[in-house]
């Protein structure tokens, strides 16, 4: 090609056939053809060339987006073969320890797509191990956003829409382990039937009018269905093409460094670095999903048996999303109220009021946050969790929190397999309950501040080289390396607020001011966010230039 | 017969259907019973004499030196044989230590001196005795599945795993319990487990559960269709497994990929 150097310019656009004849290639006329009826070719002039910075951390979030990709396709499948029907039948299937036993049509399919369907049991296993992945991914995408300080403004309307899908992915995770009707998911949606009863005055008819009737009654299990694929999967189908709109919209957010500013963009393109990188990192996680699946089982639900009332098995924890809400009703002792012919059944009612808050902290926090500090100003620099002390153990205390509540909703299996008493598990997390957030909130605050000192050691004295130098004198000492000017930088980009004065307790008249106690509460928070105690005051650049100055050690 | 009818009211007369009587069963007796129970019972008391012997050394220090129990082991009056056989035969006793339950561990007698502890224990007072082997083979895996499920999964868990109970107490695993050993633990109740004697659990029914615990618990019968089982103990540990493995491998993959970028040029 590069002989034809008269025509260079002609061959990107236009391909040439043997006779020499100029011809437009196939796919150019069809790219052609849609361009005039939807005008892509804006639209990728607008994207194609959009730039992403480039962090491990960034990608969290497409696990979580493949992820979904993988249940929706390997969902599909399933319903063709899932019969949502509490139709009893009589089990004649291949799985002979089940012959003759009596069950709904919705277990007698779910045996059969396991059994009977051809590839029925990995595409069911790779349906809920990517259901388990999704979660989890969706929960750690979820704390690196925080921990990063990437939910400040613009974007806490995209917090809250993944906020929204974690709620939902959760809810509908649930209802997907309680679809099969096994004796698992039956003990999973009695569980939520006894929540449901437990909220004061509408209880009952909650859950009459969610069940059509009496526990289990025949309408449960359409319902399910009915939510499970169609009603949720839509919402967060819309949900999910926001969030990605949003991220296109807002732009992605940096970790600060040389160049890097509040208004530009400093990574790759979408295409073709992106592109290919994306294409190629959704197979690995359809493959490293798919090999799970192939080697380990997820919800035998052959092995539970069909659900009956009567029946229950030990270890009948929900999948660890909900966990943490079986650690909830674990731990709480069984409280009731009984008066006036009405029993208040606190055992339940509070933990159900405590789910609800450890999911409100999260929607909310944002603008907490962007209360506490009044910061009106757009955020595309992302903080590191130590220059934020408050912030990241604030972070932690959840996490730890959540950690205690999962203990103790698999506290028997803790007692079995370390070889302890359950009772004590049980009283380790009710006190870990209130004292757990706590000192992890108090031991990450110092850690973060421990590692702000030794970011200021560090740029202020250079780093250690580990070479011991004897001085004339019979001194030693060790050599300390400046840092580059770069890392100078990115230890030092973050800007540190002042903590928000109240007005003087006069004004310029002499009269005392009247300060309101949420002006005197946002002081107080602020100072907790920013005063000394949270904040190492960064080095400036005359403090380095002095030190530097002057011997080269220290 | 005149004569005879003549003399049935005689004072007499009873006496002599009385001996009648006697010889007629005396001798039914003698022709219709088992010819070796003179030698049966001969080894009988040689047996029992032993398993005394094997009882008061190993037994004794804590159930008295006539099964009485003292104050740190319970009376086996009237526990029966089979409650013997069990609890030596898995191991569970001589107990090694005190604690919240006996765990099953290596047995350290054989059969035949369990046997003997056994009958031993039987003289002292009517209890459960050792099963034989048609009143625990030959049972229904379906039905017993149902059974297992209503009486069994909710301390010995679904798959027969076992589970905890209160106070470090726990339901063990039922893998590798061999048919005889779970009959005699229904029949017994040991430790912590309810009892089901055959007016609540009929010896069918006994039969269907084991069936279907020797069908669950063996992995020849029973593969685990879907995969590496994850100890068959539910959700928790799928959980850990998705959380370490899936997405661990799959952030592993993404540092991977993004250590796999150029960099972006340094001006």
């Amino acid at each position: 090609m590069s002989t034809h150097a008269y025509d260079d310019s002609h061959e990107e656009q236009i391909g040439h056939s043997e006779a020499g004849v100029e011809q437009k290639h196939l796919g150019e006329k069809s790219a052609d053809w849609v361009d005039g009826r939807l005008g892509i070719y804006s639209l990728a002039k607008a994207n194609l060339r959009k730039i992403f910075p480039d962090h491990w951390s960034f990608m969290l979030g497409e696990i979580c987006l493949y992820s979904f990709i993988i249940i929706i396709l390997t969902g599909v499948y399933l319903t063709l073969f899932f019969q949502p029907s509490m139709g009893e039948v009589v089990y004649h299937g291949s799985y002979t320890p089940l012959q003759g036993i009596k069950m709904s049509e919705a277990y007698e399919s779910a045996l059969n797509i396991s059994f009977d369907v051809r590839g029925g049991l990995l595409i069911r296993q790779i349906h809920h191990w990517a259901a388990i992945v999704f979660v989890a991914a969706m929960l750690v995408h979820m704390m690196r956003v925080f921990f990063t300080g990437a939910f400040r403004k613009p974007r806490e309307i995209n917090w809250l829409f993944g906020f929204l899908l974690l709620f939902l992915g959760m809810f509908d995770g649930f209802m997907g382990y309680s679809l099969p009707d096994d004796l698992l998911s039956g003990t999973g949606i009695r569980f939520m039937e006894g929540a449901i009863l437990s909220v004061p005055l509408v209880g009952t008819y909650l859950q009459m009018f969610l069940y059509g009737g009496q526990f289990p009654g025949n309408d449960i299990i359409p319902r399910f269905f009915t939510i499970h694929v169609l009603l949720i999967p839509g919402i967060m189908l819309g949900l999910l093409v926001a969030h990605l709109i949003l991220v296109f919209y807002h732009k992605h957010t940096q970790f600060a460094g040389p160049g890097r500013t509040e208004k530009n963009v400093v990574g790759m393109p979408l295409m073709p670095v992106y592109m290919a990188k994306a294409g190629g990192f959704f197979f690995l996680v359809f493959g490293v999903i798919a090999f799970v699946s192939a080697i380990a089982s997820v919800n035998p639900i052959w092995a539970y048996g069909p659900y009956r009332p009567d029946q229950v098995s030990t270890d009948a924890q929900p999948d660890w999303y909900m966990g943490f809400s079986e650690g909830l009703i674990r731990i709480m002792p069984g409280w009731e109220i009984r008066a006036w012919g009405h029993t208040l059944e606190l055992g339940v009612f509070i933990p159900l009021v405590v789910f609800g808050l450890m999911f409100v902290v999260i929607a909310i926090y944002p603008f907490l946050e962007g209360w506490i500090t009044g910061d009106k100003r757009e955020h595309h620099i992302l903080d590191r969790p130590r220059n934020a002390p408050v912030r990241t153990g604030l972070g932690v205390a959840w996490i730890a929190e959540y950690l205690i509540l999962l203990v103790g909703g698999g506290n028997d299996l803790f007692a079995t397999h370390l070889h302890m008493s359950i009772d004590a598990i049980t009283w380790t997390c009710r006190i870990l309950f209130f004292v757990g957030p706590v000192v992890a909130f108090m031991v990450t605050k110092r850690w973060c501040m421990g590692l702000q000192r030794k970011d200021k050691d560090k740029i202020l004295h250079g780093r250690e080289t580990g070479t011991i130098k004897r001085l004339p004198h019979g001194e030693f000492i060790e050599v300390h390396a400046q840092l580059p000017q770069e890392e100078l930088y990115r230890l030092t980009a973050h800007e540190q607020q002042a903590p928000a004065q109240l007005p003087p307790a006069v004004d310029e008249n002499g009269v005392k001011r009247k300060v309101g106690a949420v002006a005197k509460l946002r002081a107080k928070l602020s100072a907790g966010y920013f005063g000394p105690q949270s904040q190492i005051a960064k080095p400036t650049a005359e403090e380095h230039a002095e030190i530097t100055a002057g011997h080269g050690h220290h | 017969m005149k004569k005879l009818s003549a003399r049935r009211r005689h004072p007499l007369a009873a006496l002599v259907v009385l001996i009648f009587a006697l010889a007629l069963t005396g001798g039914l007796w003698a022709a219709l019973a088992p010819t070796s129970s003179a030698s049966a019972d001969a080894s009988q008391s040689l047996q029992v004499e032993e398993g005394k012997r094997l009882f008061q050394v190993g037994c004794a220090s804590c159930h008295g030196l006539n099964g009485e129990g003292t104050n740190l082991g319970p009376s086996l009056v009237g526990v029966g044989s089979a409650a013997v056989d069990f609890q030596v035969g898995t191991g569970r006793m001589p107990a090694q230590q005190p604690g919240a339950q006996v765990p099953s561990k290596k047995v350290i007698y054989n059969q035949a001196q369990i046997d003997q502890m056994a009958a031993f224990v039987a003289t002292l007072g009517a209890g459960p005795v050792i099963p034989t082997q048609d009143q625990y083979s030959g049972g229904n895996v379906a039905a017993g599945g149902e059974l297992f499920r209503t009486n069994c999964a909710q301390c010995h868990n679904f798959a027969g795993a076992g589970g905890a109970l209160s106070e470090g107490k726990y339901a063990p695993s039922l893998a590798g319990v061999s048919a005889k050993h779970i009959y005699e633990a229904m029949l017994t109740g040991p430790q912590n487990m309810p009892s089901f004697p055959n007016s609540t659990m009929p010896e069918q029914q006994k039969k269907d559960i084991i069936a279907y615990v020797q069908h669950a618990t063996n992995s020849d019968t029973n593969p685990s269709y879907g995969g590496m089982t994850l100890g068959a103990i539910g959700p928790v540990s799928e959980g850990l497994f998705g959380w370490i493995f899936a997405l661990g491998a799959l952030i592993g993959t993404a540092i991977w990929i993004a250590a796999r970028t150029p960099k972006a040029k340094k001006s």
